[in-house]
């Protein structure tokens, strides 16, 4: 696989622990107590979201749901709240995985705004049929932050599979 | 060659299809959604979750919770002086309350026994330590590291220094959640101590509190205090809940609009005491106010099992 569909240069295949690994991070980032920072981006949402569009054979709606409940457990929000917002993320991701990969990673980040906000969207939605109050405008802002977070994300978690440029086969390591 | 996949792509066995997938999720989602909210009964879920993501939740809070160990390590010696003149003028200021409270205690129950009254319940309780406020933003909660195996149940009141927190509203076996007063639909019946009318204040979720059902001519003003009144039987009588900050009077409306400021530092604080449930009311009135159909007697419940959260209820 590629960076980008566009570009000339092949990934090494990706080791399923570290997919796994990532979202672990990403949980624990998640769990951090930040309940007075509402700009804290959902970093579950966000590695969940990544892994589905690039490995969307592996990573599926089962792992968005799984991750769903754990969350709405730690967040002591209601059950199910995260879990239909990270399995409607999920297969929206994978749904336009085969497209986005085609453009450069800014307008990548652009694909992929829409998405997180229909998952703040839809946990406000059900939060408020149920008589929640509104939690303000800048529960809105965090999305945008993980769109800015989208292209320095894609460096780091493909870090792994790229290999040199040049290859030299007498190398010790 | 070690990196490229060589396994073909699994062209046919890809299992269910996406949408398939995506609907038994959404349904199996929204069907937990309603169990929890609308029947409160996915608690035996959340607890066995909980087992699992408390640990982690704990790992988490530890770098924070270091830095702050720090932090109070270097504080200055300058301020721990500070820090203690202060608490020992405090304690000489309460001193001499203290000291005739048990003597007054005494008094007050030889006296209510006189009268044949009931005796006055005690306040007692342990004490929890706050790990975090949660993260839901449509919420007020927060978790202390007391629970199931405290013997902490749902529905016990909160109170810290200065007055009422909130209530018990789920317990985790090595944590429990409480529920603030500020929480939107959070209930508490209190008294106004100037005049000793006694309504209900619920929770904004804003943060402040609204005193409802008292009409538009009521004798109330800014800075008056309400306390709990203990009519719920779950509250003592006498806890400071809040102070009057806004009235707003409009002819146009039978009740008048009344804004009010918790007492407790229910956003910031760093230990609570949770009060003990209070044992079953012996002297409740014949049923007849709440539910027509029972002749009163037999479905007394015991307060610890039917926490306040009648607004809660849609």
């Amino acid at each position: 696989m590629q960076p980008t569909f566009s570009s000339s240069r092949i990934l090494l295949p990706v080791r399923p622990w570290f997919i796994y690994f990532s979202l672990f991070i990403a949980l624990l980032l998640n769990l951090l107590p930040t309940s007075d920072w509402p700009l804290m981006p959902d970093w579950v949402a966000l590695v969940l979201c990544f892994w589905c569009v690039r490995e969307f054979r592996r990573i599926r709606m089962g792992t968005g749901f799984l991750l769903g409940i754990v969350m709405d457990v730690a967040n002591s929000a209601a059950l199910g709240q995260h879990a239909l917002a990270y399995v409607l993320l999920a297969y929206f991701s994978a749904y336009l995985a085969r497209r986005i990969l085609w453009f450069p990673l800014s307008q990548q980040a652009l694909h992929v705004l829409p998405l997180f906000l229909m998952a703040q969207l839809v946990q406000v939605g059900v939060r408020m049929i149920t008589g929640a109050a509104f939690p303000g405008i800048e529960y809105f802002i965090a999305p945008l932050i993980e769109t800015a977070l989208w292209i320095p994300l894609t460096y780091l978690l493909l870090l792994p599979q790229y290999r040199p440029v040049e290859q030299d086969p007498n190398r010790p390591i | 060659m070690a990196g490229i996949d060589h396994a073909p792509p699994p062209f046919f066995k890809q299992g269910p299809a996406p949408l398939a997938l995506l609907i038994f999720y959404v349904t199996v989602s929204l069907a937990l959604f309603v169990i929890d909210l609308k029947y409160k009964s996915a608690d035996t879920i959340r607890q066995g979750v909980a087992v699992v993501v408390d640990p982690l939740q704990r790992l988490a809070q530890t770098p924070g919770a270091a830095i702050a160990e720090a932090g109070d390590y270097f504080a200055s010696l300058d301020h721990l002086q500070q820090d203690n003149a202060t608490l020992r003028r405090a304690q000489l200021d309460t001193a001499p309350n203290l000291a005739r409270l048990s003597h007054l205690e005494a008094e007050n129950t030889r006296l209510r026994r006189l009268l044949g009254m009931k005796e006055r319940e005690r306040a007692e309780g342990k004490i929890g330590h706050i790990l975090f406020a949660t993260r839901d933003p449509f919420s007020r909660r927060i978790v202390v590291d007391k629970g199931l195996q405290a013997g902490i149940a749902a529905g016990q009141p909160v109170i810290d220094e200065a007055g009422v927190v909130g209530q018990v509203t789920r317990v985790f076996p090595l944590s429990s959640e409480i529920t603030l007063i500020t929480d939107k639909g959070q209930v508490v019946p209190v008294q106004v101590v100037r005049t000793g009318q006694r309504s209900v204040v619920y929770g904004l979720g804003d943060g402040t509190m609204e005193l409802r059902f008292l009409p538009a001519n009521a004798d109330i003003q800014e800075n008056d205090v309400l306390v709990t009144s203990g009519l719920d039987g779950i509250y003592l009588p006498g806890f400071p809940v809040a102070k009057v900050s806004r009235v707003e009077r409009d002819s146009a409306y039978s009740f008048a609009r009344i804004f009010c400021n918790p007492i407790a530092g229910v956003e910031n604080f760093s230990e609570v005491f949770i009060l003990d449930p209070r044992p079953a009311s012996e002297a409740k009135p014949p049923a007849t106010q709440e539910e027509p159909r029972g002749q009163g007697g037999e479905h007394r419940e015991t307060p610890s099992k039917k926490p306040k959260r009648a607004a809660r209820a849609h």
